[in-house]
């Protein structure tokens, strides 16, 4: 079934639509810095962004960045949103099921299927912005020896890379916390409309809260309490309280919300 | 799995909410057979297929499919089942070969190996073996009709449980599905098709079942539902003389849209009676009971009518409508 859900998601115009959508903003963001080279100042706008005038290698965590506390949740929303909301408003649902496919399979499947779109996503992301980062930015990077880390320090490139990876890792459980939560809205909305939009209020709910010095009680608790804390990880030494947290509420949510799609969905009345 | 009983419910019973959807339903529906399953739209026909194939769970009662409890034996049994469930329907934006290609795949130990000869020859079974590659978007109602039943029998199943099959063909389309329908069942496969159209059922059914506000009502074989009703029904150009002449002999006859019903055990006798008293006969038939007689007989007021209680004169006449 995963394989299936896989070559569905493969094949349909609208995944290749969205990830061209979400490319579009940081290609634009890195063509706009390159051409008036005017880079925010350190401390200030999305992370890395002000170092990639400097050095342009970093411009793929610069896109991620920019990606992930907005697009990349908004995007995961509809297409775990529509898991199985969706085939029910299409009618293939109860085709799926006298498969037979068995309902834990499915949900499975679909979320795997929305985890395979956010490292494709990732992927595209970050490979546009290295070769936007290479060919537009920063190549000063030649004359100094490794980059920058947030710190200050320099980090050598196998660092870097290591590093990199485990940020892409981490942004991608807290995307799976996303689609966890879609998926539980999809098997109780009977319009994948309606479970998109409801993961992504909680998450702008979320946001929104964490501003709030009134909401100090549960702001730990909260979604997206540490989603940018992957840029700790480019700290020398790397900061791990937070992402240690971070790892933990979201392994929590998951676990959660999709033992809900499941006990919601198991016992289900398919009558669409 | 053996046994002769394709699907056996006991006091199968379903509420959604306070609302009875299906009361206490004893079907027996046993292999080999072409079962009809009627009802008027709203009595209970989808919520009972959807019952059998584990969609929807019944609140209580048993289901036994190919002799094995459903829902819990879903895995085994299911994939001997193969169903149209309230229309067909498929991923708008693929092909039909590819939709057919995605639903092989989906089934559990379904191997790759001739799985394109599987769509294929299925593909060709419903007629749709020229087809291009155009999206089932673009199909025609009949094409998606054909392309459900496709992915039915897909994996030549032992048992078929279609709902309206032939929901938005013209009228060689349901020639086709009909003759396909006969073909696989004297194959052996059996064959559940629920529907409201009397006619369909009539002209392919064996066994009959009729439901009504989701109680069956009648569960009978059909020939002996369409029992004669012991009058024959006479065409003549001189009808004065051949009542009076009928009359005589002590036949009761009654008018029927044009034509006599004598009450006569057998119709070589009657032409006998009629042509040495020198009346010409045209047409001469056994009266049978129409399954619409007896469905309406069986049936109350339709179950999608909601008259108020304090307007008993409500819709005068709606019963199982749709009738063709």
């Amino acid at each position: 079934m995963i394989r299936v859900e896989l070559s569905k998601l493969l094949r349909s115009r609208r995944t290749w639509t969205t990830i061209l959508l979400i490319d579009a903003l940081p290609t634009l963001v890195g063509v706009l810095l390159a051409v008036t080279d005017l880079g925010p100042r350190p401390g200030e706008g999305p992370a890395f962004l002000s170092a990639v005038l400097t050095d342009g290698t970093l411009f793929p965590l610069a896109a991620l960045a920019i990606v992930l506390p907005l697009f990349l949740p908004i995007a995961v929303s509809i297409t775990a949103g529509e898991a199985i909301a969706g085939e029910a408003a299409a009618g293939t649902l109860r085709y799926v099921l006298v498969r037979p496919v068995g309902r834990l399979r499915l949900l499975v499947a679909k979320l795997v299927a929305a985890m395979a779109f956010v490292v494709l996503t990732v992927l595209v992301v970050a490979a546009t912005a290295y070769v936007v980062g290479i060919t537009l930015l920063g190549d000063q990077s030649v004359q100094v020896v490794g980059s920058t880390s947030v710190s200050g320090t320099s980090l050598s490139t196998p660092e870097l890379v290591g590093r990199t990876f485990l940020a892409l890792g981490y942004a991608m459980l807290c995307m799976l916390g996303v689609a966890a939560i879609a998926l539980f809205l999809s098997t109780v909305a009977s319009s994948s409309l309606g479970a998109a939009l409801g993961t992504m209020s909680i998450f702008v709910g979320s946001s929104l809260l964490l501003t709030l010095d009134a909401s100090e009680a549960i702001r730990d608790y909260l979604p997206t309490r540490y989603w940018l804390a992957f840029v700790d990880l480019f700290r020398d030494p790397i900061l791990w309280r937070d992402l240690q947290a971070g790892v933990i509420l979201q392994v929590a949510y998951v676990a959660v919300f999709f033992t809900a799609a499941w006990a919601n969905f198991a016992t289900k009345d398919i009558s669409a | 799995m053996s046994g002769d009983t394709a699907i056996r419910t006991q006091g199968l019973t379903k509420y959604f909410g306070r609302f009875e959807a299906v009361s206490d339903l004893s079907l027996d529906v046993r292999v080999g057979d072409v079962y009809g399953f009627l009802g008027a739209n709203g009595s209970g026909k989808t919520t009972t297929v959807r019952m059998l194939l584990g969609l929807v769970l019944a609140t209580s009662g048993e289901i036994e499919v190919l002799g094995r409890p459903m829902p819990r034996s879903g895995r085994e049994v299911l994939p001997h089942v193969g169903s149209m469930i309230e229309g067909p329907a498929a991923y708008a934006h693929l092909s039909g070969r590819a939709n057919l290609t995605l639903f092989d795949a989906m089934a559990p130990r379904s191997r790759r190996a001739g799985r394109r000869a599987r769509v294929e020859e299925t593909l060709d079974r419903v007629g749709l073996g020229g087809v291009d590659e155009r999206p089932v978007r673009n199909y025609s109602l009949g094409m998606r009709q054909r392309l459900g039943l496709a992915a039915a029998l897909l994996r030549r199943p032992r048992l078929l449980v279609l709902d309206e099959p032939t929901n938005g063909l013209d009228p060689q389309g349901i020639r086709d599905i009909r003759a396909l329908l006969l073909e696989l069942n004297a194959g052996g496969t059996t064959v559940f098709v629920s529907s409201h159209l009397l006619a369909e059922i009539e002209q392919l059914c064996t066994r009959v079942g009729v439901l009504d506000r989701g109680r069956l009502v009648v569960q009978e074989e059909l020939a002996v539902l369409r029992a004669p009703t012991g009058r024959i029904l006479l065409g003549t150009r001189e009808p004065d003389a051949a009542v009076a002449h009928l009359g005589r002999l002590g036949r009761r006859v009654e008018q029927r849209d044009g034509r006599l019903a004598v009450r006569a055990p057998d119709a070589a006798e009657l032409n006998a009676e009629l042509v040495r008293a020198g009346i010409s006969v045209d047409e001469l038939s056994v009266e049978r009971r129409s399954l619409e007689d007896v469905v309406l007989a069986a049936t109350s007021a339709g179950n999608d009518t909601f008259a108020r209680p304090d307007r008993p004169d409500g819709p005068a006449s709606p019963a199982v409508e749709d009738v063709s």
